[in-house]
């Protein structure tokens, strides 16, 4: 047999969570229903040779569904499996919300099962990542930089606690909602986050991560339309996305957002993004997401990077620090003060954090602003103890010039008297 | 008077239960209970599936916060226990979070094993 074509590959990621999630929800077992997917992606490899079928993702439910039953036959656990499946009523394809209703509900609740705050965290995203976003546990393990043991290991393990523990696969009442959604927008945001910093341009499935983030992002807006932090998380990460391409040189080096080549900005996307930021914000309920996200619509619309509204940044992260206190909101929010009211003011609050001593970025913003007020003999000190404490290579060539320029600017400045 | 007898021990090292050691783990088990039975003194008990099955409930805040994972403490030790009947892991939370234990100390959720 030749290599699946590309086309019937495309065809099982972009069916993968629907099936999946159908499955699951028919035979009450994420690993029955993923070894019957799989079973069915094999025999449609054989039986898809001439021609893809119109509806591939019926074909694939279908087959899956018969070979989740051989399984069964051959198991030992038959007549209670069959129970469950009789006692929850097993989905027809179709019913009288009409079949993609049903399927995609099916894939809300697996998000949610995914993203169940009883699971470790690092098994949450892994496990959102695979299921819902199709990505085989090697693609995962490399994504999040994990030996592939590892993550099986951790797969299995998580799966092995829905079904002892009897982890419900359902969209949770609304008392639990905002926080279970919440849960599920920081697995999205992680999954994200991943992708961005994956600076290396080589490392494609690391940097398909933003897109599949977005896609699940964009699954979850559909199914649970207008809530205002998912608008948010959706807004953030398009705005993100619209600025990548300026973020890297032509060496793949970091471009900071002060020396970015707007014109390579997609201003399309940008003003999309603040479209939908805005009709979040109208609802009246901002979130940690949506005020994130107004921060980069602010830095995104900004025609240069003088032009920036410090003043507005400042306070958006002084709201952003009241709903989600943290040490890093506290630097940012120093930094954007920094930048409205002048050095002394942000430096001021810099000085109040003490759980940053060992974050090179606290110590290089700090650094900066000490230069400012003139301070130089400090802002050397400072910028060394970044040095010390970063790791990465693009970042140490930047700071020993920053070093070299304070000395000698202080030269000068003691030649020229 | 009633005392809640906890057993301890080494999961990774317990015998796969289909085979020969596991077997012989499984009578003991069932002889003992046939004794305490008999003697009349057996008020109940259960065999849990292992920690990584476990979630931790606590109330912070007025707030419920769920953890994964067994409660690991060395500065609490064991209290007591309910054994609830609860259709999913949800309800057996929701539960737990009206210990009243659960403001100032944490409830370990394990799923019990079907032994029926």
């Amino acid at each position: 047999m030749t290599e699946p074509s590309a086309a019937i590959e495309a065809v099982f990621r972009e069916e993968h969570g629907l099936v999946l999630s159908n499955l699951i929800r028919t035979f009450g077992d994420i690993e029955l229903a993923e070894d019957a997917l799989q079973d069915a992606c094999l025999a449609a490899l054989v039986a898809w040779v001439d021609e893809i079928p119109r509806r591939p993702g019926a074909w694939l439910t279908v087959t899956a569904r018969r070979k989740a039953i051989d399984r069964l036959r051959r198991s030992a656990t038959l007549r209670r499996k069959y129970e469950t499946i009789a006692a929850g009523q097993p989905a027809a394809i179709t019913d009288d919300r009409g079949p993609d209703t049903v399927l995609i509900d099916d894939r809300l609740r697996l998000i949610f099962t995914c993203c169940h705050p009883a699971l470790s965290p690092d098994a949450r995203v892994a496990l959102t990542a695979k299921t819902v976003g199709g990505l085989t546990t090697a693609e995962v393990a490399r994504a999040f930089l994990v030996p592939e043991p590892t993550m099986a290991q951790r797969l299995v393990r998580a799966k092995r606690k829905i079904r002892t523990a009897n982890i419900p696969y359902a969209v949770p009442d609304d008392t639990d909602l905002p926080e279970r959604l919440s849960a599920v927008l920081a697995v999205i945001y992680v999954i994200y986050t991943e992708g961005h910093n994956a600076t290396s341009g080589a490392d494609v499935v690391r940097a398909e991560l933003t897109a599949e983030a977005i896609r699940l992002a964009t699954i979850v807006d559909q199914l649970l339309p207008n809530e205002p932090e998912v608008m948010g998380l959706l807004a953030l990460m398009h705005l993100q996305e619209a600025r990548r391409p300026a973020r890297t040189d032509d060496h793949g080096d970091l471009v900071l957002l002060p020396d970015q080549d707007r014109s390579r900005w997609d201003h399309a996307r940008i003003a999309d993004a603040v479209d939908l930021l805005d009709r979040a914000l109208r609802r009246g309920v901002p979130g940690p997401y949506q005020i994130q996200a107004a921060i980069n619509a602010i830095h995104a619309q900004a025609v240069d990077a003088a032009a920036t509204d410090w003043a507005q940044i400042a306070v958006l992260y002084t709201r952003l620090a009241h709903l989600t206190p943290s040490p890093v909101v506290e630097l940012n929010r120093a930094i954007a003060v920094a930048m409205a009211h002048g050095p002394a003011a942000g430096l001021r609050l810099i000085d109040a954090i003490d759980q940053l001593d060992r974050y090179p970025h606290y110590h290089s913003a700090r650094a900066a602003l000490l230069r400012d007020i003139g301070d130089d003999a400090a802002a050397v000190v400072a910028y060394r103890r970044a040095l010390d404490l970063t790791t990465s290579e693009p970042e140490r060539r930047f700071l020993a010039a920053r070093i070299a320029e304070v000395r000698s600017e202080g030269t000068a400045s003691r030649t020229s008297t | 008077m009633k005392y809640a007898l906890l057993i301890y021990n080494n999961e990774a090292a317990r015998p796969d239960p289909a085979s020969p050691q596991g077997q012989a783990v499984y009578e003991a088990y069932a002889a003992f209970t046939e004794e305490i039975t008999a003697a009349d003194v057996n008020r109940g008990g259960e065999a849990l599936h292992d920690t990584t099955t476990a979630t931790t409930v606590r109330i912070r805040d007025e707030e419920l916060v769920v953890t994964d994972g067994p409660f690991a403490e060395t500065k609490e030790q064991l209290g007591g226990f309910y054994l609830v009947e609860a259709p999913d892991l949800d309800r057996a939370i929701a539960i737990a979070g009206k210990i009243p234990g659960a403001k100032y100390g944490s409830i370990e959720v394990r799923p019990v094993i079907d032994l029926g």
